[in-house]
């Protein structure tokens, strides 16, 4: 059984981040950039999936600009068989990456297919759940543990309320939440080893797939700044104060 | 895992070392490596660099140039007091035009594909915690430090240990007092016969501010305010486009007041009318600090050992009248690599090669510079003029003490009056400073600053120098901590910028800096 | 005109406040209709009255099947989607796990895009929302001809009043269930205390406190409370509580409507973990704490007086 995982290249997660003062986006020139942090878990999953037995082949895939190679050779170092960059310089819209990830599991029909539960750029959170719907599978989010057994999987999810446990038929979408595992470092030699796996190029329209109407972000803007500073003289006015709000 | 050639450091010289003798000979195996998360992210200079050896190594550079890279512009040398500024006749080597103000981080990000285009292979994320040596005492290359151990000692999960890269010749580029090449210094006596190493600190705030504000190109340097006669200090604004402008100060670490704060004197430099009026409602991008070399000619231990050999600044060539050790870092690489293609990569030869080269020659000329000033302000002015005026030809090379030894006891110290405002920039303190500097540790690993013995610090530090390390350290690392538990030493080993002032100016010499896991540390954006 | 669908969100009889929110929401998109749609697999009278009485529902749609009888994301977005084809405009589901989980799959489902974490309307197809985790906001402007889809930031709205009388009507709907998702079985958090990482109260410890044994005063004031307990970086590092209490860059990034932070000085670091609480309280005996610049109410006392009468004047 095939895995397939889908990773983005994402500002990385210790950059902070700078509105450009002309409002039109966030500073990404010169900025470091790295896997999404979700899917590095992914990956591991993947990894671990492979080390148990339960999948035989990893495929590492991104939609993304051409240097998105980065990543994908990052998890070809991790461990990942091989990788398919799907070339696009446009800012990459849910909807269009699900329409490609589900082109793509049709066509290397993998058991399982795992991403993170969202990327810390857009904050987004669709990509896995879309690519379910559009490829007619199941889906199981903001996974902190997976099963395998079969032809189906038990995830456990968290919830608001606490853990949720579903079973899946696979082939299925999995999304990974943080407490799911820890990723694994990447080894010296291993990068090394990963200059020689391969990964395949194409473009949205090469799999014929038709791009989403995309949300036209129209400004970029810092969060509101904050009032502070009222001081209260007494643990009573305090009280009172809270007791306004509707907080106690 | 073998090569030709390892270099440890993708800074300037490390680099410019790796793109050299791959350029001489594209069959030589090389691998770089280096301890920051990316090529860059640890790199904190001024910088106003002298292209030179850029237009030699990479002759088509200009067509190509790395971001926030702008011509030198106006230059200018302010003597401040608190609130006015004297121009200042402009010392010779001072004249910028012709150079480039650059981030020299950027500069390096730009210069990493180059190499890799070549052939070189370099790995980020991995530092080399330990020389290795073969059975006849040769350095044989060094160790990767583990991964992955948990802050008792013990394996965590994901614990994966360090990798041997054994190399024909090991380079040493990691800069300023490198922990690697400290070790290999005392270990094969590279400083006998030499003036101890002296060495700044270096603060760095690049910052965006409102329209209208900056002029690219222009270059300021000032001396005098915030810092007395008896100490050496001087700041520095370059404006770049875009309305970013860097703004920074060097301290040398031989000041003698045990109290000196030098984060303050930074703080308070910003505050002068003519800087703070260029800063005010901007806001800071990135922020860092780091150990700056001084000691010049007399202090550069010899550069090779068996198996080895130093380039850069972990030798020490900063020109530091110039304030520019860019050019001579690369340069350093350049013959290193020359001479090791040319000679089967024995490093035997290559320190007389470099004294006798023109950063040599330059290090030679300026050597008596910075030591004039142990005396203070004045008489250290009147001194770089006799220098300068007599091209360094007199006779003599003044001696360096070693910063550790220089601090004076708590009240034999007639500390003077400092002038400071009340400060409304931000960083309202270093902690706050830090977190521009986006500096990340595991906080599970063991503390990567090994103090060798802590009753000291409750006890004959307190007395002598009042913990000096509470104030000389830019990230508040060390904390003198009284609750509950009594009286004790708080390392916050996350906020470590990796500067090398605790390794260098602590006044028992107990603190040794050591690499933490690869990756960890600051991770700069454009300084 | 905009004619809105709510997703409904309860358990055990219960309507979720994530569902109040996002009526709030739809209010603004001044929508000749604004509809709720409960999915139940029996009964749901409870909760669909509930539906019914928020401000602004129009009418409240109970659709039911067996297969609703846990919320499960591939059974409930195809009959949405059926529901949909009803001439809305727009379907909104409050950002909690229920509505992230469902919405994009319906969003898919209907060949359209989704605006996550809706914190403002501007427009009918124009909104914002927040990026790289609050530290940015943009405003997005949806395509005006397809059903706009999108997720309501419970944080950024109150609920809607319960002033409303709208009608209940059953509906039938058609729509394919498939049958590769079943529910397993639900944990419930056992502790009494709520999850630092959700809880709408939070009370934080700093090094002020000054040991581990002391912090029982901070526990006790979360209790009365029924807050979540966080500790600040150097409380952590002092030894008083473990770490996966940390609140703050390195640690959890948290947004509870209420935050306390008690004998924290408010480095920068620790404000990156609570900067989008709803209102912050500090108390701290240093005047100087920077953490008074920004909370919403600062108390310049000692935390061991301030602390044992707060919690008695709670009772």
């Amino acid at each position: 059984m095939k895995a397939m995982v889908c990773v983005k290249r994402v500002v990385d997660y210790n950059v902070r981040i700078q509105v450009k003062p002309d409002e039109s986006g966030v500073v990404t020139e010169g900025v470091k950039m790295s896997m999404n942090p979700f899917d590095e878990i992914a990956v591991e999953e993947a990894l671990r999936l492979k080390e148990a037995g339960k999948i035989d082949e990893i495929i590492a895939v991104t939609i993304g600009p051409q240097q998105a190679q980065e990543q994908l050779r990052t998890a070809l170092a991790m461990g990942a068989d091989r990788a398919i960059l799907v070339q696009t310089d446009e800012a990459v819209q849910p909807l269009t990456a699900a329409r490609v990830f589900a082109e793509l599991a049709g066509k290397e029909e993998p058991g399982v297919v795992l991403m993170g539960k969202q990327a810390i750029d857009d904050d987004q959170g669709q990509t896995g759940q879309m690519t379910a719907a559009l490829w007619q599978r199941p889906q199981a989010t903001f996974a902190s543990k997976v099963e395998i057994e079969g032809e189906s999987a038990k995830v456990t999810r968290e919830i608001d309320a606490g853990l949720e446990t579903i079973e899946v038929d696979l082939p299925a979408v999995i999304t990974t939440d943080l407490r799911l595992n820890e990723p694994r470092y990447v080894k010296l030699p291993d990068i090394m080893k990963a200059k020689k796996k391969t990964i395949d190029n194409t473009t949205v329209e090469e799999l014929g797939v038709e791009a989403a109407k995309p949300l036209k972000v129209t400004r970029t803007a810092p969060p509101p700044a904050r009032q502070g500073g009222k001081k209260v003289e007494s643990v009573q006015e305090l009280v009172s104060e809270l007791k306004n709000k509707g907080l106690i | 895992m073998e090569y030709d050639a390892v270099i440890v450091g993708a800074g300037p010289a490390g680099l410019a070392t790796a793109i050299r003798l791959k350029q001489l000979n594209s069959d030589t195996e090389v691998c770089v490596i280096e301890k920051a998360s990316e090529v860059g992210a640890q790199i904190l200079a001024g910088a106003v660099i002298e292209p030179e050896p850029l237009d030699e190594l990479l002759p088509g550079w200009r067509d190509n140039p790395p971001n926030m890279c702008v011509p030198a512009g106006k230059d200018e040398f302010l003597f401040l007091g608190k609130s006015g500024a004297t121009r200042m006749p402009l010392p010779p080597q001072m004249h910028n035009r012709g150079n480039f103000i650059v981030s020299l981080g950027a500069v390096c990000k730009w210069l990493a594909p180059q190499a890799e285009e070549l052939g070189v292979e370099i790995y980020p994320g991995f530092a080399a915690a330990d020389t290795l040596f073969d059975d006849d005492g040769n350095v044989a290359g060094v160790r990767i430090g583990d991964m992955g151990v948990a802050r008792d000692g013990s394996e965590k999960s994901g614990y994966t240990p360090g990798v041997d890269i054994r190399a024909k010749v090991t380079v040493f580029a990691e800069g300023c007092r490198g922990s690697l090449t400290k070790q290999l210094i005392r270990r094969y006596e590279l400083d006998e016969g030499k003036s101890p190493q002296t060495y700044g600190i270096g603060f760095k705030e690049l910052w965006q501010v409102p329209d209208g504000r900056t002029e690219t190109g222009r270059i300021t340097h000032t001396i005098g305010w915030p810092v007395d006669r008896r100490t050496y200090g001087g700041g520095f604004v370059y404006h770049y486009d875009d309305n970013r402008v860097a703004v920074g100060y060097v301290v040398g670490l031989d000041y003698e007041d045990p109290n000196l704060f030098p984060f303050e004197l930074f703080q308070q430099f910003k505050h002068h009318p003519q800087i703070k009026r260029l800063l005010e409602g901007g806001k800071i991008l990135s922020s860092g600090a780091r150990a700056i070399v001084e000691g010049g000619w007399q202090a550069m231990p010899t550069m090779e050992m068996p198996g080895a050999l130093m380039v850069g600044d972990c030798g020490g060539t900063l020109n530091v009248p110039k304030i520019k050790g860019t050019h001579t870092a690369m340069r350093s690489g350049m013959i290193a690599a020359e001479h090791l293609a040319g000679d089967e990569l024995s490093p035997r030869g290559y320190d007389a090669k470099l004294r006798a080269s023109a950063v040599g020659r330059e290090l030679y000329q300026v050597r008596n510079i910075r030591p004039g000033f142990h005396k203070g302000l004045w008489r250290g002015l009147i001194n770089a003029a006799v220098e300068t005026v007599t091209g360094g030809r007199l006779p003599r090379t003044l001696e360096t003490r070693a910063d550790w030894s220089s601090l004076q006891k708590v009240g034999e110290y007639p500390a003077p009056e400092r002038d400071f405002y009340q400060r409304d920039l931000p960083p309202k303190d270093r902690l706050q400073s830090v977190y521009f500097a986006a500096t990340e540790h595991d906080e599970d690993q063991p503390v990567h600053l090994k103090v060798a013995d802590t009753d000291i610090c409750v006890s004959r530090c307190r007395e002598e120098y009042n913990n000096p390390c509470t104030r000389f350290c830019p990230a508040n690392v060390y904390e003198m901590v009284e609750d509950e538990q009594g009286l004790r030493l708080q390392i916050n080993a996350a906020n470590c910028v990796h500067c090398k002032t605790c390794d260098i100016k602590d006044p028992y010499e107990i603190i040794t800096w050591v690499t933490p896991e690869g990756g960890s540390g600051p991770n700069y954006q454009n300084l | 005109m905009s004619k809105v669908l709510i997703i409904a969100e309860h358990d055990a009889g219960k309507l979720s406040a994530a569902t109040g929110k996002a009526v709030r929401c739809a209010q603004d998109l001044g929508p000749e209709a604004l509809e709720v749609a409960v999915f139940v697999h029996e009964g749901g009278d409870d909760v669909a009255g509930a539906a019914a009485k928020l401000d602004g529902v129009t009418r409240v749609l109970k659709v039911t099947d067996p297969a609703n009888e846990n919320a499960l994301a591939a059974v409930l977005a195809p009959q949405v989607a059926s529901l949909v084809q009803d001439g809305y405009t727009h379907v909104l589901v409050g950002n909690s796990t229920f509505g992230k989980d469902l919405m994009p799959r319906v969003a898919a489902l209907l060949g359209v895009p989704q605006v996550t974490d809706v914190m403002k309307v501007e427009g009918e197809y124009v909104f914002q929302r927040p990026i790289y985790a609050g530290n940015a906001i943009t405003t997005v402007e949806a395509p005006g001809d397809q059903v706009l889809c999108a997720t309501v930031r419970g944080a950024s709205y109150p609920a809607a009043g319960e002033g409303g009388n709208a009608e209940v009507e059953d509906r039938q709907v058609d729509a394919e269930i498939p049958q590769h998702t079943r529910f397993v079985g639900r944990e419930v958090h056992k502790s009494d205390r709520p999850d630092l990482a959700t809880a709408p109260k939070v009370v934080s410890g700093g090094r002020g406190v000054g040991s581990e044994e002391n912090f029982k005063i901070i526990y006790s004031l979360a209790d009365k409370l029924g807050a979540g307990v966080g500790a600040s970086r150097a409380a952590v590092d002092a030894g008083y509580v473990p770490n996966d209490m940390q609140v703050g860059q390195t640690g959890k990034i948290i947004a509870p409507e209420l935050y306390v932070a008690i004998g924290i000085s408010g480095a920068i670091q620790h404000w990156a973990g609570i900067k989008d609480a709803g209102t912050i309280v500090a108390i701290n005996k240093d005047e100087e704490a920077p953490i008074f610049e920004v909370a919403d109410l600062g108390l310049v006392a000692d935390l061991f007086e301030a602390v044992p009468e707060l919690e008695k004047a709670l009772d």
